[in-house]
């Protein structure tokens, strides 16, 4: 088995007074799907945003591909293929779609020029099926269509690992199914996947392994089926029926 | 209008602004001479205020500093031409290591500090008497010459320091700089997160804004031969650059020098038939500017802009 | 003895200083809006109070009244029919926009007043409490500027339009939906502001000789009050402008009354780096 492409060790992140990522230590596998499930507030957010050098750790170490990046700022974070998308979708509002996504192909992506990024963005649309969208102004999109476009323009930056924090917050459920594909289709490339999702639907048909964080600290740690049996996940986030629900549905499955 | 038509009638305007001291009297001269010098203090300004979207007003402080480092290099003996060079690369080195601290601001904040930095620049060069002359004054060796052809000289200059930075702003615009400005101007968050270097590049932005104000400076100081700290640090002056700006267009490569020019014969006209309240017309250009020019004159549908008009006077109405 | 008069002269400034920039604050923390009109609304308060004084003989404490309501007036037409329209748009629009608002006022009163100083000159002598001399028309100002902040406190506290506000400057879109309107409070705070500078002005016209020169400066010390203490906030108003009275008032007895605005100056900038939301924290928009 390969090196882990990424690995935290111990990695904690306070905010004053206010423990919002606890001695976490975790490693992925290159070409895993891997999901981070947990109530609100658990701080799964706050553990991208660490990963991503968007907040300092304030312990740990966290290393990708061998690499100590602890201290890394964003855009380095991202020229190294640390790709995640956000919550609140970010786009260039006044530029077009395909501008956007040439944003990543040129800064994260590492493409010389312009020219070349335009033409590296268009087989990200094409990839993610926006390419009839590609001289829209980015804000005139649906949100789905934004969504797409967090997609697009982080696949642009050439990421080992694509961080996905709710992708499917506010989508419908055949949005969702397509998002659920464009994710597979990503991590056939070869893509690491880590995925924050609040659906279980979305969580028990892509992850490889789960990881379950609570106030802070990772509580459990195995694939579906382990998790909906652990009885602390089942306290902190599932409760008692659901839990009983996703045990009979994967049995079936 | 296509590329070609745009750079050809540029062209076309330079040639004539070039050409005034063949056919047209000093006034006119000295009038372009100001097109020439403005255009440039704008097209500079449009790399941070333009393309980043940082709203300096810092413009004062670095021509002021180009016109002291240049009178001070010429009185030291250095030749002219050299003593513009030095100036630039001091303002832009000034510029570079006040850009590292102050671009931590944003917003209103970032304003203020600009702000600041004209007056604090100001004091200094006021209070440190022994060097810069104070309150007094600085003179500079003046330019030995028949007054025409000193006027066509600095005419020459002022066009080609225009046209240096008019070379820039295209190569920034088309540049990987250049995208990187504006997505940090559309959403510095999303910048930083897609990978740019979003210090580094306000910096380059900031320092870019500055250089090319200490040439205009240096140059403006041997040209008027005398230099004194309120006129080199006109706060009016400071205001006035980002406006042209914003009139043509900021953000884009001409808007600037269109809005210098536009703006000055404004002036000029106001000027000359109402005197007494030509700082309140310009006051009311601004307003006018700001309610129906948002975009500068580059980016005005005209269409657009009359069927506004009607909206808001039907709003208006409908509104009482 | 020599420190106690450079004390009690940087107090006694300190309070004009607060009454001069609270309205400012006001506006920046509420709206969100730096108004460069400020500076031009302190001297025609001044300029309102010296000629009511000269050409009605009203005494300047009466005439205080009528001036803050004028001046009221002015603020808020002008809030309603210009600037709401451009008040969620980027600084630099806005900052341009009073800009031009202010170049206007300052041309009219520049041509109407001319730039002749003109000052209320109310012999009322000087006061000595051991050692420490303060001219009471001095001391007179100090006691009008504290009583006008302390008002603009208590409205703040204590009425339902100063609650208005503070829930329109907390969060606009909740204050909406509890049915506060939103561009009538905005008109009322931008009211609000221009009132305080009106009544700074009259207050410094007793104190003071009275130029349209002194508008920028008094936008300058309006602004290092602001970055000094915070936004938005009558306490923040008090204690930047405190502070800034004692900087002033010791830099220029330590190094001489021409360096003394450059300390403020520069001390604004220091803090602007190193904490802009000014010494009660309070952060203003970005």
């Amino acid at each position: 088995m390969s090196a882990p492409i990424l690995v935290l060790e111990n990695v904690s992140k306070n905010f004053g007074g206010v423990r919002a990522v606890s001695d976490v230590s975790l490693s992925l596998q290159e070409g895993e799907i891997v999901a981070l499930i947990g109530p609100n507030g658990a701080g799964k957010t706050t553990l991208v945003n660490v990963i991503t050098g968007v907040h300092s750790a304030s312990e740990g170490r966290i290393r990708f591909r061998g690499a100590d990046v602890t201290g890394q700022r964003p855009f380095q974070a991202a020229r190294r293929g640390l790709a995640r998308t956000f919550q609140i979708v970010q786009p260039f509002p006044r530029m077009t779609v395909l501008e956007n996504v040439a944003a990543g192909a040129l800064f994260g992506g590492g493409h010389a020029n312009v020219r070349d990024a335009m033409a590296a963005a268009r087989e990200q649309l094409e990839f993610t099926g926006l390419t009839p969208f590609a001289d829209r102004a980015a804000s005139a999109l649906t949100l789905a269509g934004r969504k797409r476009l967090e997609l697009a323009k982080s696949l642009a930056m050439k990421p080992g690992i694509l961080m996905l924090d709710e992708v499917n917050a506010g989508l419908n459920s055949s949005e969702i199914d397509g998002a659920l594909t464009l994710i597979r289709r990503i991590a056939e490339r070869g893509v690491t996947i880590l995925i924050i999702e609040h659906l279980m639907k979305v969580v028990l048909s892509l992850a490889h392994r789960v990881l379950v964080l609570h106030h802070g600290q990772l509580i459990a740690e195995g694939d579906r089926n382990m998790i909906v049996d652990d009885p602390r996940v089942i306290e902190a986030y599932l409760g008692e029926k659901f839990a009983r629900r996703i045990k009979e549905a994967l049995s079936h499955a | 209008m296509t590329q070609s038509m745009r750079y050809f009638l540029f062209a076309a305007c330079v040639i004539v602004l070039a050409s005034t001291p063949l056919w047209a009297g000093n006034y006119i001269v000295r009038l372009s001479i100001t097109i020439a010098m403005y255009s440039a203090l704008a097209l500079s300004w449009n790399f941070i205020g333009g393309f980043t979207g940082y709203p300096s007003f810092s413009t004062a402080a670095f021509f002021g500093l180009g016109s002291y480092a240049g009178a001070l290099s010429q009185n030291a003996g250095v030749p002219v031409i050299l003593a513009w060079v030095l100036a630039t690369l001091f303002v832009g080195v000034f510029a570079a290591v006040l850009g590292s601290i102050i671009l931590r601001l944003r917003g209103h904040y970032f304003a203020i500090g600009s702000f600041g930095v004209v007056e604090v620049v100001r004091l200094v060069i006021s209070s440190w008497g022994s060097l810069t002359g104070g309150g007094d004054g600085l003179n500079v060796p003046l330019v030995t010459g028949e007054p025409n052809v000193v006027a066509q000289t600095f005419l020459a200059v002022m066009i080609v320091i225009m046209l240096i930075v008019l070379a820039f702003t295209i190569a920034v615009d088309r540049s990987r700089l250049g995208f990187g400005l504006r997505c940090i101007q559309q959403n510095e968050d999303a910048a930083d997160m897609v990978g740019i270097n979003t210090t580094r590049y306000k910096v380059y932005a900031y320092t870019m804004s500055a250089m090319f104000c200490g040439t205009v400076g240096a140059a403006y100081a041997s040209w008027t031969g005398y230099i004194d700290p309120v006129d080199s640090f006109s706060i009016i002056m400071t205001v006035k650059v980002p406006v042209m700006c914003l009139l043509g267009g900021a953000g884009t490569v001409f808007g600037p020098i269109l809005g210098a020019a536009a703006f000055l014969l404004l002036e000029e006209f106001f000027w000359a038939n109402f005197l007494e309240y030509n700082r309140a017309i310009l006051g009311a250009v601004i307003v006018v500017l700001i309610f129906f020019l948002p975009g500068g004159l580059l980016k005005v549908r005209y269409r657009d802009l009359f069927a506004r008009i009607r909206v808001r006077s039907i709003q208006s109405r409908t509104a009482k | 003895m020599f420190h106690l008069q450079t004390l009690a002269n940087g107090i006694v400034l300190g309070a004009l200083y607060a009454c001069l920039a609270v309205g400012f604050s006001l506006v920046w923390g509420v709206l969100n809006i730096i108004n460069m009109l400020h500076g031009s609304m302190i001297v025609l308060g001044g300029y309102l109070t010296f000629f009511a004084w000269q050409g009605y003989g009203i005494h300047p404490l009466v005439a205080l009244s009528f001036v803050a309501l004028v001046l009221y007036c002015v603020g808020y037409v002008t809030q309603f029919l210009v600037i709401n329209r451009v008040v969620n748009e980027p600084v630099l629009t806005t900052l341009t926009l009073t800009f031009g608002l202010d170049l206007i006022l300052y041309n009219f009163m520049t041509v109407y007043y001319t730039a002749t100083p003109v000052r209320v000159t109310l012999d009322l002598g000087v006061v000595d409490l051991g050692g420490v001399v303060e001219p009471v028309d001095r001391l007179l100002g100090m006691a009008l500027a504290l009583v006008l902040t302390g008002i603009l406190y208590v409205v703040m506290r204590g009425s339902r339009i100063g609650r208005a506000i503070v829930a329109v400057r907390m969060d606009r879109t909740a204050a909406e939906l509890m049915g506060i309107r939103v561009e009538q409070i905005y008109a009322i705070t931008f009211g609000i502001g221009a009132l305080m500078a009106g009544a700074a002005g009259a207050v410094f016209a007793m104190v003071y000789p009275i130029t349209t020169n002194l508008t920028s400066t008094f936008l300058g010390k309006a602004f290092v009050v602001c970055v000094i203490g915070g936004l938005g906030s009558v306490p923040g108003a008090l204690i930047g402008g405190l502070v800034l009275g004692m900087i002033e008032s010791f830099a220029g007895q330590f190094f001489g009354p021409q360096h003394a605005l450059t300390v403020g100056f520069l001390l604004m900038l220091v803090l602007l780096v190193v904490k802009p939301t000014g010494l009660t924290g309070i952060k203003g928009y970005e």
